[in-house]
């Protein structure tokens, strides 16, 4: 892999600090008019997803990470791995519990969604920031009421809870934000 | 790679607004009255030079001069503060210079590797007369377009007391580590080592220049010898120097010194310089021999400083980057 100097980092770049694989998010050069040059460096961790800030001495270096985003499909749940296919060569690649994250509560077989792989084995998974999915139990709407009120709690096929409007039914399909896990509309079948 | 004609489509324009051209020129205008009517001259020096400054954090430009059959490599000055003292020695009396000044290896949301440098020198002052007119300076510049707080000044020894607990004068490693690891800044451990300058360099630029001059003029003075630069050791404390840093909103925007008149401690100091720049396997810096004989001859006493116009029109005009008042910074020239 490639080495990067300071004078490289940008937004965006993969690169292993501490052994873990990192994505820097911001770069700033500093240098007293007088004194020695560093690069404050905004990074986070891609295995954590902790943002760290850290100083560099200018022109040091970090090795790159191996790291890329790939559309995958995911497949099934064998009970230990979650297991996803590359679309285009059929390759299947495993995650477990702790790559899938908070991901897995919106992952419903056949959906489309990003894996990130590191030396080629997933390290994190992304669902698709739209995902529609089927309410498999909430309480009864009352009649005539629409929205207002903050709605009611709706668990959905993958067994993700959401707030629903009240006139949303058990059964219907609706379509959800996974970067924030809110309801956003009814999907007509 | 991109395409060099599809970026140049898309990126000849200045990168600063169409507007900002003229308050750029009306703020120069503005400082050559200044100093006009306060009886300085305004004089120019050479860009290129034979020698160049020795001080092993700044890296310069170098070219070659092709005068057959002679060749000579000169230097793009990181300062006009050399050619400015000789003229002094010269008896020249105080005066001033807006020019470029180029530092290799510089660039960001602060720095640009060429940029405009307004540099001074007032035979007869002393710091603190300095830093009088610095701040009459800013307050004619600012004078209707931002309003500033009244201004500041700070021992930089006190002020790294205040936001540190630690000794900027004497050293303790000990103490410095523990800081550090207690603030979240470990690496700060691995990075300066035992090395007390770029300790404070460390510290300073995290901890504390961010909180100095917010929406005022801050003025820090008395550095720790140890970043002496070209300024004098104070007569009554040599453990500090007479030595002053301008800062507002957090930016720094020049530096200043009671002149170093001394043409053996400035030899020394070349030759200290030199040595480390060697020992770092850093390209060897021309010593400039005619300053150390304009020295010798007698520089009048006499305090200047240099301010980066460029970073003062950033807190002038508010402006979040250095591209914002430059007509093409590096990345469009």
């Amino acid at each position: 892999m490639a080495t990067y100097s300071t004078n490289e980092f940008r937004g965006g770049l993969k690169v292993m600090l501490d052994n873990d694989p990192c994505a820097i998010i911001e770069n700033e050069f500093v240098k007293p008019g007088k004194g020695q040059a560093f690069n404050r460096v905004k990074i986070r961790n891609l295995k954590t997803g902790r943002v760290i800030e850290r100083t560099f001495k200018s022109g040091e270096t970090l090795e790159g990470a191996d790291v890329v985003d790939v559309e995958m499909q995911y497949l099934y749940n064998d009970g230990q791995f979650r297991n996803f296919m590359k679309p285009d060569t059929f390759e299947q690649y495993q995650a477990d519990e702790k790559a899938v994250g908070d991901a897995a509560q919106w992952l419903k077989d056949q959906d489309f969604c990003t894996v990130t792989l590191w030396n080629d084995s997933p390290l994190s998974v992304t669902a698709a920031n739209f995902v529609e999915l089927a309410i498999v139990e909430t309480d009864p709407g009352v009649r005539g009421d629409t929205s207002g009120g903050g709605g009611k709690p709706a668990k959905l096929e993958t067994g993700a809870v959401v707030r629903v409007p009240l006139f949303v039914q058990t059964g219907e399909v609706i379509k959800v934000d996974t970067r924030t896990g809110e309801y956003v509309s009814r999907v007509k079948e | 790679m991109t395409d060099p004609a599809e970026s140049a489509a898309c990126d000849w324009q200045p990168s600063c607004a169409p507007d900002f051209l003229p308050l750029r020129a009306q703020v120069l205008r503005q400082i050559r009255e200044f100093f006009w009517q306060r009886g300085a001259l305004e004089v120019e020096t050479p860009q290129l030079s034979r020698a160049i400054g020795t001080d092993p954090q700044l890296a310069f430009f170098s070219t070659e001069f092709d005068f057959t059959p002679e060749r000579q490599t000169l230097y793009l000055q990181t300062s006009p503060e050399f050619a400015m003292k000789r003229l002094l020695a010269a008896g020249s009396g105080s005066i001033y210079q807006i020019c470029k000044a180029f530092r290799n290896g510089e660039a960001g949301r602060f720095h640009n590797p060429e940029f405009t440098m307004l540099e001074w020198y007032r035979v007869g002052f002393r710091l603190p007369d300095l830093m009088d007119e610095c701040e009459a300076l800013i307050g004619t510049l600012f004078a209707g377009h931002r309003t500033l707080l009244a201004a500041e000044r700070f021992s930089y020894c006190s002020l790294f007391a205040d936001h540190t607990g630690l000794n900027a004068a004497e050293f303790s490693h000990a103490d410095y580590c523990a800081y550090a690891a207690a603030n979240g800044l470990a690496e700060a451990i691995a990075i300066c080592g035992d090395d007390h300058a770029i300790w404070l360099d460390f510290l300073f630029s995290h901890r504390i220049q961010p909180h100095l001059g917010n929406n005022r003029l801050c003025m820090v003075y008395g550095y720790p010898a140890c970043q002496s630069s070209l300024a004098r050791l104070n007569e009554a404390n040599p453990q500090v120097t007479d030595r002053v840093e301008l800062f507002i909103d957090g930016i720094e925007l020049g530096n200043g010194f009671f002149e170093l008149a001394d043409a053996a401690e400035q030899n020394r100091r070349f030759d200290r310089e030199m040595a480390v720049r060697k020992q770092q396997n850093l390209p060897a810096a021309a010593k400039d021999e005619r300053l150390i004989a304009a020295l010798a001859s007698g520089l009048p006493d006499c305090s200047g400083i240099a301010i980066g116009v460029d970073r003062l029109l950033m807190v002038l005009f508010g402006k979040s980057a250095i591209a914002d008042v430059l007509s093409f910074p590096i990345n469009r020239a």
